[in-house]
């Protein structure tokens, strides 16, 4: 029962390992630089990669470029509370706020085409997560993140918050299109 | 030095207890067991939420319990008993008596005042902002006083394990390296002490801003060091439940480690890289660099992962070499149908060591690879993976530890032996199915902490796909499942404690007997001289292996579907 009892042999650390042992730690040691080169090389031929763009922010700074973007380029609204559809151009800085306990505005986007997509968040976290495509992105208040983000299939897609952000967390949906 | 103390020798395992360490054990591990009880009654409100076709709670009860259930199980049971089984792994195993008994109680004192006075913050009903308290979202403030002084008495429980191995090493107890157990239970330790002070240095802040003392906590600093807190002492867990897998390989079979020096150089990888993987919860966080997180989220190349996978085979090598020698050598896997499954103390090590690797281990590396974490960031996937890794690793192997300490320590008869025959494969495998149907929703993208799936009533409802709706059903009836196992387990234990028949004491003396060395390993003398030592267990880690292999992929391949994003 040596595992429970000190040692037989002074120093552990001369203790001979099994072949059995020897082999497995080859092999696992070869399996974990794997993953590890796997992550560094999707960043070099990969095509998802989460944008690390940052900059710090205020809530009344980030809903003046949104608003700006809302004022040039809405389409028409939605839903009874007049939710502004927005269809920027492609290539544009577009904006998506988060707050309790909604997002807004609805993003129109073209499919193949390429968006800088601008995250803030103007009270809690909050999780900006895409359905059905589920690519899920912290959204962190006071921290500005920009994205670029290509879509590759058009459709109606919901943006769920997946941060719990309090009691009304459960009715926090949003919407966005690509066409 | 001679302290007034007595030592007691267990007729029924050899191990000697000291007076004062056993009462202290016993006192959390049954402190423990309660959290343990009430963590698991607020489950069956969750889960029956969660269900979509019995949605059972109200919203605001929903989110007030979850945040109970996560504390109390995530911290208070498991670290209560943590506290235990540090005690246990340097009192009893070096046979000394422990030091400083009256700062350990006071140790525990402030553990219990401490986790009451969070629960009762949660209970009041304004402090339901999750285990995980992300500023600015705010509790009441004994919300965090509570973690803080819960925090400090577990601090100071892990100096009393240091303080014990000194008074081991100066009284001479034991003769030359500690135990590997002790070993283990070490890192555990210096692993919490890590944990704690990042619980500290975050909190007490947070703390101070619900006071109104201070005005700002920066969100993403919180965010990071929190997690130090949060992710890290889920490796306290790892690195006492494997310490405990090696035990019950000790005990149940008298397996010796296959390698000290590998088994223990695994250890010392956990100390070292372990930590880092608190970047686990802020690969999709704004503000951080690629290069931060790759290097933090892959344990600096994966080296805890090694560790994982050395001991995944070490301890089921350890067991297989013990049974061959036991004369059962037919076959790759003799030993194994061979192996004592009636034992629920085996046989809840056994299926916590299968479900950890392959559930628990394969998925958390999914989620902490930095580009596949997008596709499971905050879904239902992220609870799937950590009740496989915390609750079929080290629920479940606590669970079969306590079999083994109700004769052992406690010094009673077990009451119901075939229930807690089965309990093991009632509990263990309904939580298999349990995470395996979690992940299967998050896959599909299900959000974690959500109490409507369906956003009755809303303009802008998501409709999840059919396969959701059945996964989370599933969830539903498994987690009932579970619950079960659990009551069977607390049933067992508690009415032990009550009803079971006591046993004889064995001899008290007022000195310590000094454990002696083992004998010299006969499992291998130098490389390669026990031929091919382990086959059966070399057999199940390349099974594994393909598994992970192709799991990974997978995923690769789900990933390179989906919108371009750089």
């Amino acid at each position: 029962m040596s595992a429970i009892l000190p040692p037989s042999e002074r120093l552990w650390i001369k203790h001979p390992i099994d072949r059995v042992e020897g082999t497995w730690i080859v092999i696992a040691l070869t399996w974990c630089l794997i993953m590890f080169f796997m992550m560094v090389g999707w960043h070099i031929w990969g095509n998802q990669n989460l944008s690390t763009e940052t900059y710090r922010t205020t809530p009344e700074r980030f809903q003046e470029k949104a608003q700006e973007m809302v004022d040039k380029w809405t389409v028409r609204t939605e839903t009874a509370e007049n939710i502004p559809v927005v269809a920027p151009p492609p290539g544009a800085d577009i904006y998506q706020i988060a707050r309790l306990w909604n997002f807004w505005p609805i993003l129109e986007l073209e499919k193949g085409k390429t968006y800088r997509l601008h995250l803030t968040s103007l009270d809690y976290n909050h999780g900006f997560s895409l359905q059905p495509a589920n690519i899920n992105i912290q959204m962190v208040p006071g921290f500005e993140h920009v994205v670029t983000v290509t879509p590759n299939q058009s459709g109606q897609y919901s943006i769920v918050c997946n941060e719990f952000c309090g009691i009304g967390h459960h009715t926090m949906v949003g919407r966005l299109y690509v066409k | 030095m001679s302290v007034a103390t007595t030592y007691r020798t267990c007729p029924r395992s050899g191990l000697q207890f000291e007076n004062q360490a056993e009462w202290l054990m016993k006192a959390n591990a049954f402190v423990a067991v309660v959290w343990l009880l009430f963590g698991g009654i607020l489950a069956i409100g969750i889960v029956l939420t969660r269900w979509p076709a019995v949605h059972l709670l109200e919203a605001d009860t929903f989110y007030m319990w979850l945040t109970a259930h996560g504390i109390d199980m995530l911290i208070f049971w498991i670290i209560f008993f943590e506290v235990a089984v540090l005690y246990f792994a340097s009192s009893t195993l070096l046979r000394c008596r422990i030091a400083t008994p009256k700062i350990a109680w006071l140790a525990f004192v402030l553990m219990i005042v401490g986790s009451v006075m969070n629960n009762v913050a949660v209970f009041q009903g304004a402090s339901s902002v999750m285990m995980t308290s992300y500023v600015p979202m705010m509790a009441e403030q004994h919300f965090y006083l509570g973690i803080i002084l819960f925090a400090v008495g577990a601090l100071i429980a892990c100096f009393v394990f240091f303080g014990t191995l000194v008074v081991a090493k100066k009284e001479k107890t034991y003769e030359g390296s500690i135990p590997l157990v002790t070993f283990g239970a070490m890192t555990a330790a210096i692993i919490a002490v890590f944990t704690l002070l990042s619980g500290a240095i975050i909190l007490i802040p947070a703390w101070l801003m619900s006071l109104g003392v201070l005005e700002n906590v920066d969100p993403l600093i919180y965010r990071t060091v929190w997690w130090a807190l949060g992710h890290s002492s889920q490796q306290i867990n790892v690195a006492a439940h494997i310490s405990i897998w090696y035990l019950v390989a000790a005990v149940a079979f008298g397996a010796k480690p296959m390698s000290e020096r590998v088994s223990r150089t695994a250890f010392l990888l956990y100390i070292l890289f372990l930590q880092l993987a608190s970047a686990h919860h802020l690969l999709a966080d704004p503000g951080l660099s690629t290069g931060w997180k790759v290097i933090n989220t892959s344990y600096f190349m994966y080296f805890a992962v090694l560790a994982s996978m050395l001991h995944g085979l070490t301890i089921p090598g350890a067991m297989e070499v013990a049974q061959r020698q036991k004369g059962y050598t037919k076959g790759l896997f003799e030993w194994l149908r061979k192996a004592p499954w009636g034992n629920p103390t085996f046989s809840g090590v056994f299926i916590s060591i299968i479900g950890f690797g392959f559930l628990g281990g394969i998925s958390g590396v999914m989620m902490g690879t930095e580009q596949l974490n997008m596709i499971i960031h905050n879904t239902i996937y992220v609870p799937g993976h950590f009740h496989a890794t915390v609750v079929i690793g080290t629920t479940l192997t606590f669970m079969a530890l306590t079999y083994y300490l109700i004769p052992v320590l406690f010094k009673r008869e077990m009451i119901a032996p075939t229930m807690a025959k089965w309990q093991p494969y009632v509990f263990g495998l309904s939580m298999y199915a349990f995470t395996l149907v979690m992940m299967g929703a998050g896959t599909l993208g299900v959000s974690r902490r959500h109490w409507d799936m369906a956003f009755e009533g809303h303009a802008l409802a998501y409709e999840w796909p059919g396969a959701a709706y059945l996964m989370m059903g599933l969830v539903g009836i498994t987690g009932l499942a579970a619950i079960v196992g659990g009551i069977m387990f607390v049933y067992i234990t508690v009415g032990s404690l009550l009803w079971g028949k006591k046993l004889d004491t064995g001899n008290v003396s007022a000195k310590f007997t000094p454990v002696s060395r083992a004998a010299p390993s006969a499992a291998a003398q130098s490389y390669g001289s026990m031929g091919f030592a382990a086959p059966g267990t070399f057999v199940l880690a390349m099974v594994f292996l393909i598994a992970f292999v192709l799991y990974y992929f997978i995923n690769w391949k789900y990933l390179s579907t989906l919108w371009g994003l750089s």
